[in-house]
């Protein structure tokens, strides 16, 4: 194995805002040695389709992460306050969720 | 030739028409061609990325072809096609620059073309979008979006080789010396852009050439690199005289269009 | 990569398996800093490796025809096809990575003939006809053995495949519509349209959906049982869904009437509606062609393996370079020149519309 040689490039998560109104959301990754080359990557992979409006790149490794499934206390209780969620109500109308325009 | 100034006399519009054809034709075929030899580059790239970005640009510039074709077939009043004009002229009645045409070389020769182009088309098409009419102003406007991104690759690449390894350096700088001879004939004036710029219909090149060389000097020497100075500069392409590498380019664009006779594709 | 849990209390084996099982038990997916046991981890890395390979590898029959497209808008279509494929290698190569290997060792594995592509690619394309012959029938043949993979257990694969899904739509569409209007066309072009299935049809059938793995599909019984053992064990892990035989089948059944609406023959004489089994039999799979396909040692899997090496040792001081450079830069570049020009600045923008730097700080910070 030649890994100098590859010069095996930095992971980029990359995030897109698919159009107003929505959040950034996690794509995907790509590969590249610095910040402009994976815009310009992302930019590639990433928005062929549709008509996205911004893109962010970030260094997979300055992502700092917490899983919910390794029990960690940082979630604890996600799932305790179901009133956190709609489902918990009734719907507005008789129509059930559909007729419910709140989301 | 398609470049005749010297017709029978005909109306001033109709003459105009002809000019223009001859101009957009032009651009067509520098897009057309430098399209088809970067598609060479495709499973040929030096990283996965690479491939997918060359072939972006690759894309963007046979769509740019195809409406330029379509538009100059409309021009000259024949209401030719994009494809009549791409797979059934013959090698002299191309007027791409020549350096549209040159072999892809190594990647930095590929960077070294494409920064000169894609400025030269940032330029170009911008002015199109200001000053031709309603339906080539809106093709330059979306044209010229597309070519800044293809400048905006080839200044990325023009930077990280200059400014990688002293092997990729001296790739970059010698690849700059090979294209920058082509450069000139991309802002050439003669009597068809003189016509269309009388006649309103389309700017002229030439004008550009300084704001060009600024921002290529720009780049060139942010990335460590000397611009090049070449004592001699080529032409003839917009007159059909190519070089000896175009032949084969064009004969293996045609083969399949040319073997099958009256095919539909 | 492969990160335990760090709960406050150390799990143990039985625990982690318990929990992995319950996952895939419940259909939920596995997720990169799960805990997953090695087989399971081995086997993923195998398949979406040589899926990744099977992309960019996939690229070079198609790729060969990029400058001969016959018409400028067909062109068009096949170079968006092609680099699609490029992407899909690279959705592919990053799941891939959040198993623990990296992309680099992925590709030294296939260059050093370690790890394959899928042999169906070990064919020459022969004539422009072959374009869309691959893509109405090889991609057609992915489609179906994808769409199950979008629900695969292991998360990042199957968001990865879903991607994949969405875009290969359009390859196996323009596939047939090329093919479509060659059928259309003269009698010279419906005739290489023809030849292109004659040489495409197989390798589609045998070699798309893997070893035959039962006996329906016409493996003799050892190696149904061998086909069938690392299918069950896919199946278990919720990796693969159906047997290769029942996709094969589905293919088949999807192929002929298609075939039919474009008056081409797929060429095999055993092809025929079965009223009873409501599918179309066709002969069976033969194993030992199966095996000889694999063989790497033929002109095509060499040249293919050849070319895409080429590539990779011509491109290596491009690499170097971009490391080098971001070595000496860091992340961000250069400082920007000093005094920008107050062109560069003008309408089309320093660079594209689509990309918003957010490296200034203009991102939602709020």
């Amino acid at each position: 194995m030649s890994r100098r040689t590859e010069g095996a490039p930095a992971s980029w998560e990359v995030f897109l805002r698919p159009r107003r109104g929505l959040n950034h959301q996690h794509v995907g990754s790509v590969r590249a040695a610095d910040a402009d080359t994976a815009l310009l990557r992302a930019r590639d992979l990433y928005t062929r389709r549709g008509d996205p409006l911004s893109l962010w790149v970030v260094r997979s490794d300055a992502v700092h992460a917490a899983s919910p499934d390794e029990r960690d206390p940082f979630f604890a209780g996600a799932h305790h306050k179901p009133y956190r969620y709609p489902e918990h109500f009734p719907p507005l109308t008789e129509k059930g969720a559909d007729g419910d325009h709140l989301d | 030739m398609t470049t005749s100034t010297d017709q029978a006399p005909a109306d001033e519009a109709a003459r105009a028409d002809a000019h223009l054809a001859v101009h957009l034709l032009r651009l067509g075929d520098d897009a057309l061609v430098l399209g088809q030899r970067l598609c060479r580059w495709i499973t040929r790239a030096p990283t996965i990325e690479e491939d997918m970005a060359l072939s972006n640009i690759a894309l963007d510039l046979i769509g740019h072809a195809r409406t330029l074709l379509a538009l100059s077939g409309e021009a000259d009043g024949t209401g030719r096609t994009e494809d009549e004009f791409a797979f059934t002229r013959s090698d002299r009645e191309f007027t791409n620059a020549l350096l549209t045409e040159l072999p892809c070389g190594d990647f930095a020769v590929t960077v070294a073309r494409q920064l000169v182009y894609a400025h030269y088309a940032v330029l170009y098409y911008e002015a199109l979008a200001d000053r031709a009419d309603l339906r080539l102003a809106a093709f330059g406007e979306r044209a010229a979006k597309e070519v800044a991104f293809h400048r905006t690759h080839a200044d990325n690449w023009a930077l990280r080789l200059g400014l990688g390894t002293p092997e990729s350096a001296r790739r970059m700088q010698r690849g700059l010396e090979q294209v920058w001879p082509y450069a000139a004939e991309l802002f050439d004036e003669d009597e068809v852009t003189r016509h269309v710029v009388a006649a309103g219909t389309a700017p002229s090149p030439a004008p550009l050439h300084p704001v060009w060389q600024r921002r290529v000097g720009e780049v060139v020497t942010r990335a460590g690199l000397t611009v090049p100075t070449p004592r001699w500069r080529a032409g003839g392409g917009r007159a059909g005289l190519h070089t000896e590498e175009f032949g084969p380019l064009i004969a293996d664009m045609q083969s399949v269009h040319r073997q099958f006779p009256g095919g539909r594709w | 990569m492969s990160a335990r849990p760090t709960g406050t209390t150390p799990a143990s084996q039985d625990e982690l398996l318990a929990h992995f099982d319950g996952l895939i038990a419940a259909g939920e997916t596995v997720e990169p800093r799960d805990w997953m046991p090695d087989g399971y981890r081995r086997m993923m890395i195998r398949q979406v490796a040589q899926h990744a390979h099977s992309e960019i590898i996939g690229m070079q029959p198609e790729g060969a025809w990029l400058t001969r497209a016959p018409s400028l808008y067909r062109k068009s279509v096949l170079i968006a096809k092609v680099q699609d494929e490029a992407g899909h290698g690279m959705y592919l190569y990053s799941a891939a990575e959040t198993l623990g290997v990296d992309r680099a060792a992925l590709l030294d594995a296939l260059h050093q003939g370690q790890q394959r592509a899928s042999a169906t690619f070990n064919h020459p394309a022969l004539t422009w006809a072959d374009t869309g012959a691959i893509a109405w029938l090889t991609d057609g043949a992915a489609v179906i053995n994808q769409a199950p993979l979008c629900r695969t257990s292991y998360g990042p694969y199957a968001r990865a495949m879903r991607r994949v899904c969405q875009e290969e739509a359009f390859h196996v569409r323009q596939g047939y519509d090329l093919m479509r209007t060659l059928c259309e066309g003269t009698p010279e072009q419906k005739a290489m349209a023809q030849d292109a299935v004659d040489r495409w049809w197989l390798p589609a059938v045998a070699l798309m959906f893997g070893p035959p793995d039962t006996e329906a599909g016409g493996a003799d019984a050892r190696a149904a049982a061998l086909g069938a053992a690392v299918s069950r064990r896919a199946m278990a892990w919720g990796i693969k869904r159906h047997t290769n035989d029942e996709l094969r089948q589905r293919f088949v059944d999807s192929c002929v009437p298609q075939a039919e609406r474009l008056g081409l023959v797929l060429p095999d004489p055993a092809i025929r509606w079965n009223e009873e089994r409501g599918h179309h039999d066709f002969t069976p799979v033969d194993w030992d062609l199966y095996r000889a396909a694999l063989g790497e040692d033929t002109h095509w899997s060499r040249q293919r393996l050849a070319h895409r090496r080429a590539a990779h040792e011509d491109g290596a001081w491009v690499r170097e370079a971009s490391a080098a450079y971001a070595a000496r830069f860091g992340a961000d570049g250069p400082p920007p020149p000093p005094a920008p020009d107050p062109e560069t600045a003008s309408k089309a923008g320093a660079g594209p519309a689509a990309v918003e730097d957010v490296r200034g700080g203009a991102g939602e910070r709020a």
